[in-house]
């Protein structure tokens, strides 16, 4: 996929955002060379990760060697310029960044963090999953995800409408309808 | 001498019959009261004009919850709902935030000077990952300053979608209600990421019949939830 000609290779941005969280093995698991060595071979150029409150570092790297560009951050208020940037958005599993990303049409994985107590969140991502809008992975098969994943099978996700329930609060409390 | 003995028991036995039978009557006048909110909540309200706005306490949790809300308050008529109250976890600085920036928005598209919204923290009753056993006592430091909020706010509509921060605030809302201090209507939207089973606010919220109405985002919840509403997703 494009190897050869290093100076024409567009740049496709891989989007790694834990959100508020910390999520390390995440970090660590995009950090692996398996993992980016799967990201190279799908034609992906360069690896952003936002870290949020985790205490692992990924290795930096330039990429000039033909290998996978890598950069991180912890946090940043732009974090829509950056997904708006990317080819793929590999996520955490909260709510905001897993729409965050559908509504920018961003092809997307949901990585879910097994060591939370209360582990809801991986219902959101399966649910989202099994309707197609999103592949949803654990760290220890993201790498199989990556290399199985087929972006064109992805269906958008048309954003939901709150005047419904606007409607039915209105009609409880008793004002007339518009 | 003997009488006298049994007249001074019987006395006291009547004053303590007095007592007795006067605690059960309270007792059983309030418990007639929290039924009678009970069986009046979920009943809607009768015809209002739309000039009369309701004050309106608006609670926002952390990352995701927000968003649904703001989204939920986008499509309200603003006018019908004011002033408008904010609560956010005091760990929480992101929420009111936003909460300010749509705020703003609003002022600035409406053209209208001086926004009809304050915004406050409030502590939490449990973070996300503590215990359920210290969260005990984390949860009565969070119902008395709750408290002090409420008074200070007696909202007439409540709205909330998730955090474990409207608990507390909803059980006063129902106290109010029990109490006569104010009738208000409390509506709970469980949160999007919430798919098979309801978080454990509105588990609470549902079970103990304190929401007048519950809105599910996924339809797998209304079949388990039937007095739940499914009307579609926020998000």
């Amino acid at each position: 996929m494009g190897e050869a000609e290093d100076g024409l290779k567009p740049k496709r941005v891989v989007f790694v955002t834990v959100g508020t969280t910390c999520f390390d093995k995440l970090v660590k698991v995009v950090d692996t060379q398996e993992v980016k060595d799967e990201l190279l071979r799908r034609g992906y150029t360069h690896l952003l990760i936002q870290m949020g409150r985790g205490s692992y570092f990924p290795t930096k790297s330039a990429g000039d060697d033909g290998s996978l560009a890598v950069d991180y951050f912890t946090f940043s208020s732009s974090i829509a310029d950056h997904l708006r940037a990317a080819s793929l958005v590999i996520s955490h599993a909260g709510s905001g960044s897993i729409f965050e990303t559908l509504k920018l049409g961003k092809p997307l994985i949901v990585v879910v963090n097994e060591d939370l107590m209360d582990n809801h969140q991986s219902e959101l991502a399966e649910e989202l999953a099994e309707r197609k809008h999103l592949y949803c992975a654990h760290p220890r098969t993201l790498h199989q995800t990556i290399a199985g994943m087929d972006l064109g099978a992805l269906l958008p996700y048309s954003p939901g409408d709150a005047t419904p329930v606007a409607k039915l609060i209105n009609r409880f409390l008793g004002f007339p309808e518009d | 001498m003997a009488q006298k003995v049994i007249s001074k028991t019987h006395r006291f036995c009547g004053k303590r019959l007095l007592v007795v039978t006067f605690l059960i009557t309270i007792i059983a006048i309030i418990l007639v009261r929290i039924l009678y909110v009970i069986w009046r909540t979920g009943k809607p309200l009768s015809k209002r004009a739309p000039q009369q706005p309701l004050s309106t306490l608006i609670v926002l949790g952390s990352g995701g919850h927000t968003a649904e809300m703001i989204n939920l308050l986008l499509v309200l008529q603003k006018e019908r709902f004011s002033p408008r109250y904010y609560i956010a976890a005091a760990t929480d600085n992101m929420s009111l935030q936003k909460a300010r920036v749509f705020e703003n928005s609003l002022a600035d598209s409406s053209g209208v000077k001086g926004i009809s919204a304050e915004f406050m923290q409030i502590y939490r009753s449990r973070e996300v990952g503590q215990s359920y056993v210290t969260s005990v006592w984390t949860t009565l430091v969070a119902l008395a300053h709750a408290l002090w909020l409420m008074i200070k706010i007696r909202p007439e509509v409540v709205l909330c979608n998730g955090p474990g921060t409207c608990i507390p605030l909803c059980v006063i809302a129902f106290i109010f209600k029990v109490i006569g201090i104010r009738w208000s209507s409390i509506f709970y939207v469980e949160s999007i990421a919430r798919v098979k089973r309801l978080s454990l606010s509105g588990l609470l919220l549902y079970k103990l019949r304190i929401a007048d109405q519950f809105f599910v985002q996924w339809p797998q919840l209304k079949r388990k939830y039937p007095r739940a509403h499914y009307v579609g997703c926020l998000m």
